[in-house]
């Protein structure tokens, strides 16, 4: 491995910590969660909730969703248990949301009483999304999606499911950023001179396993590399230019709508 | 493309470029699973399940320079009962209940893990297992405890389509590799301790979409429903689950399933008649599901003798009396088999451990029962002579391999129950012969308190053309591991007691053992890569990998 190489993974293991961190924290206070969650979660509340609790969050006797007080939980993730299991012995009933759902109705509850329909931006529309997918964006030049689509890149048929709105509309704005550091391209040169690049997807202290740019799972001893690098950029360009706002809210309303078949 | 030109660098995924081999089986490569030896393309390594391979690298005389390649270390605590798949340089297995995972062969390192969640309902009589997958195409398929079949693309791990096959609330269960025949998945259910009818489905391998079902229980009025006599309703919680993948006969485009138990399991009085076609081999049209033929190992079965073991399908010169296309079957009922495959007769059989529920067979192969009188012990006990474990069979040495459990006993007291949804529907409970011990001694855990008194373990070898045990390799506890042969002459087999066994095939001399802490519950595989061959078995929770020292 070259110094240069060996100089651009320090680097990255650097970058790549802060980044996991950010990726993991668990906002408590109102401020920290993103406006497409809060907008996600609002259109869920809308959706599911209303019926209950009402528009203004206090259509249930003694529950007021608006107070930013609640009586079984304190932290995000109790309030995200409470969501998902219900409230034993009371009319709320355990419900099947997923973990994008939680992220999304805990962000608009703890932003219930600010949170404005008016200012905020359009609701993004999952069918123009769909075709923005296919058509204007090509993003299934690369990517998957219910067995549709090259596999060198991400399947995305599932996820809605596992990625918050506010995760995938960074994805959009800066690829490089909201990509887990797991995803990041590779370059490896083997002892005989063949070239591969893909997408890692495991890796350990001696061995990295990726999908090749032909599809294929590939496994590599390191101590056999000539050269292994790790690129610090997403595959991905930006869509920060090529979609406008609204575009950019219709495709994160298709992707959070690709549940899989689960 | 415009966007992907921004991206163009050093990394660019190019996916533009020609598509080069990646997981792609087709059923033609199926047929010739044997001719690719690297692989393990099937639960029973061929359609004709003879758990065998033409690998020669390891051989006896070099066998005791295997060493551990690498572990893979399961997430979950239930038996250990895959059989790995091996498919062009990636290794996929089954976690219980229900997760699938991809992993190198070469260092059991993982590409990617797909984890489902089986319902809460669901309600299988032993365990949370899951015994593998099948392969066609660029997809896996695997069948779930709460009887889901689920298309997984082999290359993401991603499911492609996912289809209900039974209700899990009622005891319906999956715990079985799915076979794939052609353009179809054909799975079975488990569920014989729950009253449930069973059956055997395909499905179309593109869509999920079913093709035929056969009920191993004939409904009123079919050919073979006047063995369900005494009225009622004892046909439709009559059990006859299929809870292990069959095989196939391409000639005669017929796929052999084992049948298992008749519901309730242990009293026979609540179901009389001989109970088709419970405790039988069945033999289907591949196509249409359509009954060729059955064969019933254990008519009106008192003892839960499940019929489920994998039938093993070998060619050997033609006789007078049979086509030369045989079946050979050693059954949990303690007698072993050799059928002819192309048209379900008796060819011979004959006890492999010790019996007395029967003294004989009659020229047609039914058993000439003596039942033991109340109280008094029946051999073999209820989890059988053998079981579910797969044996193997070696065209080298013309011998079959079993997992045997000798001198084993059970009490049997039959007991009125009614039936239930979801409830179990069992008819009593057998005990041991020793006061004290365990009724369904499963495992004898780590401290081995269940002795010589109540049975011993023994891989034996059977020559098929008499019937005559060949060998044997005693055990001290019982065994649940399969086996596999190869063609240079060296069986594999891991005992329930821990150790794993390299024998020579042609008379059980040990090559080699090495132990590795927990219960062999799994047939061994091998397979290569490069010019490497390994061999995998499961002991505990953990996929031990062997190699030879290099």
């Amino acid at each position: 491995m070259s110094i240069e190489t060996a100089s651009r993974i320090a680097a990255w293991i650097g970058a790549s910590i802060v980044a996991a961190a950010a990726a993991h924290a668990q906002p408590q206070h109102a401020g920290q969660y993103e406006q497409a969650d809060i907008e996600y979660g609002a259109r869920l509340y809308l959706g599911r909730c209303i019926i209950c609790h009402g528009e203004r969050g206090d259509g249930m006797p003694g529950v007021n969703l608006r107070s930013g007080r609640f009586k079984n939980a304190s932290t995000d993730r109790e309030l995200s248990n409470v969501i998902r299991d219900g409230v034993a012995g009371t009319a709320m009933a355990p419900n099947a949301y997923s973990d994008s759902e939680l992220t999304a109705l805990v962000s608009y509850l703890r932003n219930f009483g600010s949170y404005d329909p008016g200012r905020s931006g359009k609701p993004g529309d999952a069918e123009r999304g769909r075709q923005l997918f296919q058509g204007k964006g090509d993003c299934g030049s690369c990517h998957r999606v219910n067995g549709v689509g090259p596999r060198a890149a991400p399947d995305l048929s599932n996820v809605g499911a596992i990625r918050t709105a506010g995760t995938l509309q960074r994805y959009l704005l800066d690829p490089t950023d909201a990509m887990l550091p797991i995803n990041r391209p590779v370059r490896v040169v083997k002892r005989d001179g063949t070239v591969i690049v893909g997408r890692r997807v495991n890796e350990d202290t001696h061995t990295v396993q990726l999908v090749d740019s032909h599809e294929r799972l590939v496994s590599l001893d390191k101590s056999q590399l000539r050269e292994y690098s790790i690129g610090a950029d997403a595959t991905m360009p930006s869509f920060a230019n090529v979609f406008d706002e609204d575009e950019r809210a219709d495709i994160v309303a298709y992707l959070l709508s690709l549940k899989g078949t689960n | 493309m415009r966007t992907m030109t921004r991206a163009l660098g050093p990394f660019a995924l190019a996916v533009l470029a020609p598509l080069v081999a990646r997981a792609d089986v087709s059923y033609e490569r199926l047929l010739r699973a044997g001719s690719e030896p690297q692989n393990w393309l099937t639960y029973s390594g061929s359609y004709a399940s003879q758990r065998h391979s033409t690998l020669r690298e390891i051989k006896p005389s070099n066998a005791a320079n295997l060493e551990l390649k690498w572990v893979f270390q399961a997430q979950s605590l239930e038996s250990f009962e895959t059989t790995p798949l091996v498919v062009d340089g990636v290794m996929y297995l089954t976690e219980a209940p229900d997760t699938v995972v991809a992993l190198d062969p070469a260092t059991g390192r993982i590409f990617w893990r797909y984890q489902y969640n089986p319902a809460a309902s669901a309600r299988p009589c032993c365990g949370r297992v899951n015994r593998g997958l099948a392969i066609l195409g660029e997809r896996l398929y695997m069948a779930t405890l709460d009887d889901k079949l689920i298309a997984l693309d082999a290359t993401t791990g991603q499911p492609v389509w996912q289809k209900s096959v039974a209700d899990p609330a009622v005891g319906y269960a999956m715990t079985l590799a799915p076979l794939i025949v052609k353009n179809k998945v054909i799975v079975g259910v488990a569920g014989g301790e729950y009253g449930i009818r069973g059956f055997i489905a395909a499905f179309d391998a593109a869509t999920g979409e079913e093709a035929w079902r056969f009920y191993t229980i004939p409904a009123p009025g079919e050919p073979g429903a006047d063995s369900w006599k005494g009225g009622g309703d004892s046909w439709q919680h009559g059990g006859a689950s299929v809870w292990l993948t069959g095989s196939y006969d391409p000639e005669l485009n017929l796929t052999y399933w084992g049948i298992g138990n008749p519901g309730p399991d242990w009293n026979p009085s609540q179901r009389p008649g001989d109970n088709l076609y419970s405790d039988s081999v069945v033999a289907l049209d591949a196509d249409t599901g359509k009954l060729k033929w059955h064969f019933q190992f254990t008519p009106n079965d008192d003892y839960d003798y499940d019929s489920v073991q994998v039938p093993v399908l070998v060619d050997l010169p033609t006789t007078s009396v049979t086509s030369g296309k045989l079946m050979l079957w050693a059954n949990r009922n303690g007698f072993f088999y050799v059928l002819d495959r192309k048209t379900g007769e008796f060819v011979r059989g004959n006890p492999f451990v010790k019996v007395n529920w029967a003294s004989g067979l009659d020229e047609r192969g039914r058993p000439i029962e003596t039942p033991q009188p109340e109280g008094a012990v029946t051999f073999p006990g209820v989890q059988g002579g053998t079981n579910w474990y797969s044996p193997s069979y070696s065209p080298s040495t013309q011998l079959f391999y079993v997992s045997a459990w000798e001198n084993y006993g059970s009490i049997f007291r039959p007991q009125k129950v009614d039936y239930a949804p979801g409830l179990q529907f069992v008819g009593g409970l057998p005990g041991s012969p020793l006061a004290g011990a365990a009724n369904l001694p499963r495992i004898r855990g780590p401290i081995n308190n269940w002795t010589e008194a109540l049975g011993n373990g023994a891989v034996i070898a059977i020559d098929p053309r008499t019937g005559a045990q060949r060998w044997r390799v005693p055990l001290a506890d019982v065994s649940t591991g399969g086996i596999l042969t190869t063609a240079s002459d060296v069986l594999f087999t891991a005992s329930r007691d821990g150790y794993f066994y390299v024998l020579d095939a042609r008379d059980g001399k040990q090559l080699w053992r090495t132990t590795l802490g927990g219960a062999g519950a799994n047939g061994p595989i091998t397979y290569s890569v490069g010019s490497a061959q390994y061999v995998a078995v499961s002991s505990g929770n953990g996929l031990f990998v062997f190699g030879l020292r290099r």
